[in-house]
C-alpha cells in the first residue's frame, strides 16, 4: 500500500530537477553534523555524524526510529540546542552560503522564524495558553519586520485562510484551548509559514493527530509548498507520511544517516538492511497481521556507540568486517547512497 | 461575567453574615463581662451599665440587635473608651493597617517573583542557591523574630532607621521587611519551581523558534503562565499577612487596627470586637474576590460565569 501511495503521489509533486534534469539551488548543507549532551551517566552522542542536503522547493524526509537523534538534527539546525546540557561539537549547517553552526544565539535570532521555520509534534502544548491566536500568529513578524498592528493583522488573517481556517477575524482573538488539535496544527503551520520562510521543519507535525485529520495536514503541506515553494524537512516515523509527500527519504540510525535516496529508491530498491526492516514493519492491508515483521532487538547505547556498523546486532547480515570498521559510504545509482558493508564492492565479491 | 459577580456578592454577604453569627456566640461563651475590672463598683452601677449596652436583653435579641449593627454599619460606642465609637476606631486604625498591609504584598510579590524567575533562569547557578537559601531561611524563621532582630540590628546597633510608629516611609521599612519576607519566600520558591515547568515547555521552545528576545519569552510567554500556581496561594497569603499585621504593628507599636482588634477581645469590648471582625472578613473576603477575578483574566481558559454551576 505503501508503495502505491509512492508511486501515485509522485506524479503530482515537484522533483528536485528542473526541466534539464539538473539539480535545483541547493538552500541546505549539513556536513558531519556532531551534537552531544552531557548528562549525569556520562555524555550521550546524540547525532554522530550527520551530512546531507537539501534543494529549493524539496521536501526531505528524515525516518527512523525514535531516539535515533531526528529531534536533535532538526534543532540543531534550527539553533534550539539546550546548552549546557547539549552541544554541536563538530560540522557544519551551510544555510544560505553562512554556516550556521558558528552562529551566537542573537545572530540565531535573525533567522528563526523568519528565514528557517519549525514545527512540533502536539498542537496541544506547542501554542501558549494565554494569548490569543492573533498575538501568536503576528508576534513573529512584528518582531523581524517591525510593521504596524493593522498589516500584521491583514498578513494574520490572510494566513489562517491559507491553511484552511474560517471566519479567521473572529478566530484571531481567540485562545488555544477553542480549537481542536487539527486546527491548532493549522494554525501552528500558519505561525511558522507567516514570515515566508525559505526552509520549514516539521518535527513530528501528525504524530498526534488522528488518522484522517493525518491525512488533511499533509494534503496541507503539499499544498503549501506548490504555493510558497518552501523546502520542508519532514521529521516522522511514519513511512505512510512518508510516502505521502517526501522527494527525497533519508534513513537515521543511532545518530547516523544510514541510507539517503529519492523516494523511489527507498522504496523500490532499499539497500540498507535496517531500511528493509522498516519497510517490512510498516502495516499493510494486504497483509495479515502476523506476517508483518518489526525489526528485533533494540538501538545500541548512545553513550558508548560501537565503532563498527551499529546495526550490527540486530542485522541478520552481519560479518565479521561490520562490529570493527564503520561501512564506507557506497553511492549506488542516481543520489542513492548507503552506509553498509554489503554494497561494498569487496563484499560484493564474497558474496556472488 | 456579570451573573458571577452578582452570584459571588451573595456568597460574600453570606459568608460575612455566617462568619459573624460564628463570632457573636464565640464571643458570648467566653467566660466574664467587659465590667469584670470595674467590679469594686456598685453593683448598681453594673446593672446601670449593662442596661445602657443593652447587655441585660436575652442573647436572641442581642443577636438580632448585632444583625442591624451589620447592616446599617453602625457598631455604636466602644466599651472601654465611651467616647469614642467603633466607626471612628475603624476609620483610624484600617487606613494605616491597609498601607501596611498593601506595601507588604507589592513588596513580597514583586520581589519573590522577581528572585524566583532569577533563580530560575540561572538554574543551579550562584543567584540560584542564594536565593533558595535565602528563601528557606525567609520562610523558617518566624516574622515576630525577624521584627526583633532588624529593630535590634537596624534601629539599635547601627541606628540606620527608626525602631517604632507609623510617620514616614523609613518608618515604613522595617515593619514592612519584617512581615513581608516570609510570603516572600514562598513566592519565590514557588516563582522558581513554576518557572522552571513553565520554561519546558513546547509553546516556549515556539517561541524560540520564532526568534524572539528572551525578554519577551520571559515576560510575555512564560512568567504569566507561571503566575498561576502563585495567584492560587495569594488568598491564604492574604489571611497570613492580615494576622501578621497584629503582632508586627504590635511590635512596632503602629496604630493600626490589631491593636484595637487585641485589646477589644481581651477586654471584651463587644462593640469593637463586631465591628472589627465584621470589617475585617468583608475586605478579606472582598481581597479572595478579586484573587479569582485575577486569576480569570490570567487564564482564558477559566469562564468565571460556569465556575458555579459547572462541575469544572
Ligand atoms: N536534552 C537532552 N539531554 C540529554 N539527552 C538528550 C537530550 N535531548 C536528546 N537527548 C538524547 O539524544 C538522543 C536522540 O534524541 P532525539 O533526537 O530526540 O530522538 P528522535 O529521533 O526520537 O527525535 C536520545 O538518545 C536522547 O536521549
Ligand atoms: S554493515 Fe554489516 S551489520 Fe551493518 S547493516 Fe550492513 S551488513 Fe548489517
Ligand atoms: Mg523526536
Amino acid at each position: 500500500m505503501v508503495r502505491e501511495q509512492a508511486m501515485q503521489s509522485n506524479s503530482m509533486k515537484q522533483p528536485a530537477f528542473d526541466e534539464k534534469g539538473k539539480l535545483k539551488e541547493k538552500i541546505l548543507q549539513v556536513e558531519d553534523l556532531q551534537v552531544t549532551f552531557q548528562t549525569f551517566g556520562g555524555v550521550v552522542q546524540a547525532v554522530r555524524g550527520v551530512t546531507f542536503d537539501l534543494h529549493k522547493g524539496e521536501t526531505l524526509a528524515i525516518v527512523g526510529e525514535s531516539g535515533c537523534g531526528k529531534s536533535v538534527t532538526s534543532n540543531a539546525i534550527m539553533g534550539l540546542i539546550p546548552s549546557p546540557p547539549g552541544k554541536v561539537t563538530n560540522g557544519k549547517v551551510i544555510f544560505k552560503g553562512k554556516n550556521l553552526t558558528a552562529f551566537n544565539k542573537s545572530e540565531f535570532r535573525k533567522i528563526q522564524g523568519v528565514d528557517v521555520s519549525m514545527i512540533f509534534q502536539d498542537p496541544m502544548t506547542a501554542l501558549n495558553p494565554t494569548m490569543s491566536i492573533g498575538e501568536q500568529l503576528t508576534e513573529g513578524l512584528r518582531t523581524h519586520h517591525k510593521i504596524s498592528k493593522a498589516d500584521a493583522k491583514t498578513k494574520a488573517i490572510e494566513m489562517l485562510n491559507l491553511v484552511g481556517i474560517s471566519n479567521p477575524h473572529e478566530r484571531l482573538k481567540q485562545y488555544p484551548h477553542q480549537f481542536s488539535g487539527g486546527m491548532r496544527q493549522r494554525i501552528v503551520i500558519a505561525i511558522s509559514l507567516i514570515c515566508e520562510p525559505t526552509l520549514l521543519i516539521a518535527d513530528e507535525p501528525t504524530t498526534a493527530l488522528d488518522v484522517t485529520i493525518q491525512a488533511q495536514i499533509l494534503e496541507l503541506f503539499a499544498e503549501i509548498q506548490e504555493k510558497t515553494g518552501v523546502s520542508i524537512i519532514l521529521i516522522t516515523h511514519d513511512l505512510g507520511v512518508v510516502a505521502k509527500i517526501a522527494d527525497r527519504i533519508a534513513v537515521m540510525y543511532a545518530g547516523k544517516i544510514i541510507e539517503i535516496g529519492t523516494k523511489r529508491e527507498i522504496f523500490y530498491a532499499p539497500a540498507h538492511p535496517y531500511t528493509k526492516g522498516l519497510l517490512n514493519s510498516v502495516p499493510r492491508l494486504d497483509l495479515l497481521e502476523e506476517e508483518l515483521q518489526p525489526i528485533e532487538g533494540t538501538p545500541p547505547d548512545l553513550f558508548a556507540p560501537p565503532t563498527g556498523c551499529a546495526f550490527t546486532a540486530r542485522c541478520p547480515y552481519a560479518m565479521e568486517v561490520c562490529s570493527h570498521a564503520y561501512p564506507v559510504e557506497t553511492s549506488l545509482f542516481g543520489q542513492h547512497k548507503v552506509d553498509c558493508w554489503l554494497q561494498d564492492e569487496r563484499a560484493k565479491g564474497i558474496f556472488s | 461575567m456579570i451573573q458571577y459577580i452578582i452570584k459571588r456578592f451573595f456568597m460574600m454577604i453570606l459568608t460575612v453574615l455566617l462568619i459573624a453569627t460564628l463570632t457573636f456566640f464565640l464571643m458570648h461563651s467566653i467566660p466574664g463581662s467587659p465590667f469584670d475590672e470595674d467590679r469594686t463598683s456598685n453593683p448598681t452601677i453594673q446593672e446601670n451599665l449593662e442596661k445602657y449596652y443593652k447587655l441585660d436583653q436575652p442573647l436572641p435579641v442581642q443577636y438580632v440587635n448585632y444583625l442591624k449593627a451589620i447592616v446599617t454599619f453602625d457598631f455604636g460606642p466602644s466599651i472601654k473608651k465611651p467616647n469614642e465609637s467603633v466607626n471612628n476606631l475603624l476609620a483610624r486604625g484600617f487606613p494605616i493597617s491597609f498601607e501596611l498591609g498593601i506595601v507588604t504584598i507589592l513588596v513580597a510579590v514583586l520581589s519573590g517573583v522577581t528572585l524566583g524567575t532569577l533563580a530560575a533562569l540561572r538554574h543551579n547557578g550562584i543567584i540560584d542557591y542564594l536565593a533558595m537559601t535565602f528563601a528557606v531561611v525567609g520562610i523558617s524563621v518566624p516574622n515576630f523574630i525577624l521584627a526583633t532582630l532588624f529593630i535590634q540590628v537596624f534601629a539599635g546597633q547601627l541606628g540606620w532607621l527608626p525602631a517604632a510608629t507609623w510617620q514616614s516611609p523609613l518608618h515604613m521599612i522595617l515593619p514592612t521587611l519584617a512581615l513581608a519576607t516570609g510570603p516572600m519566600a514562598i513566592i519565590a520558591r514557588l516563582t522558581r519551581s513554576s518557572m522552571l515547568e513553565v520554561m519546558t515547555q513546547d509553546y516556549i521552545k515556539m517561541a524560540r523558534a520564532k526568534g524572539l528576545k528572551p525578554s519577551r519569552i520571559i515576560i510575555r510567554h512564560a512568567l504569566r503562565n507561571a503566575m498561576m500556581p502563585i495567584v492560587t496561594i495569594m488568598g491564604t497569603m492574604l489571611a497570613g499577612i492580615l494576622t501578621g499585621t497584629f503582632v508586627i504593628e504590635r511590635i512596632f507599636a503602629i496604630p493600626g487596627m490589631g491593636k484595637y482588634f487585641v485589646e477589644s477581645i481581651s477586654n471584651r469590648d463587644y462593640p469593637v470586637i463586631m465591628g472589627s471582625t465584621v470589617f475585617y472578613s468583608t475586605f478579606l473576603i472582598f481581597m479572595l474576590f478579586l484573587v479569582d477575578i485575577v486569576y480569570g483574566i490570567l487564564d482564558p481558559r477559566i469562564k468565571l460565569h460556569k465556575k458555579e454551576g459547572e462541575s469544572s
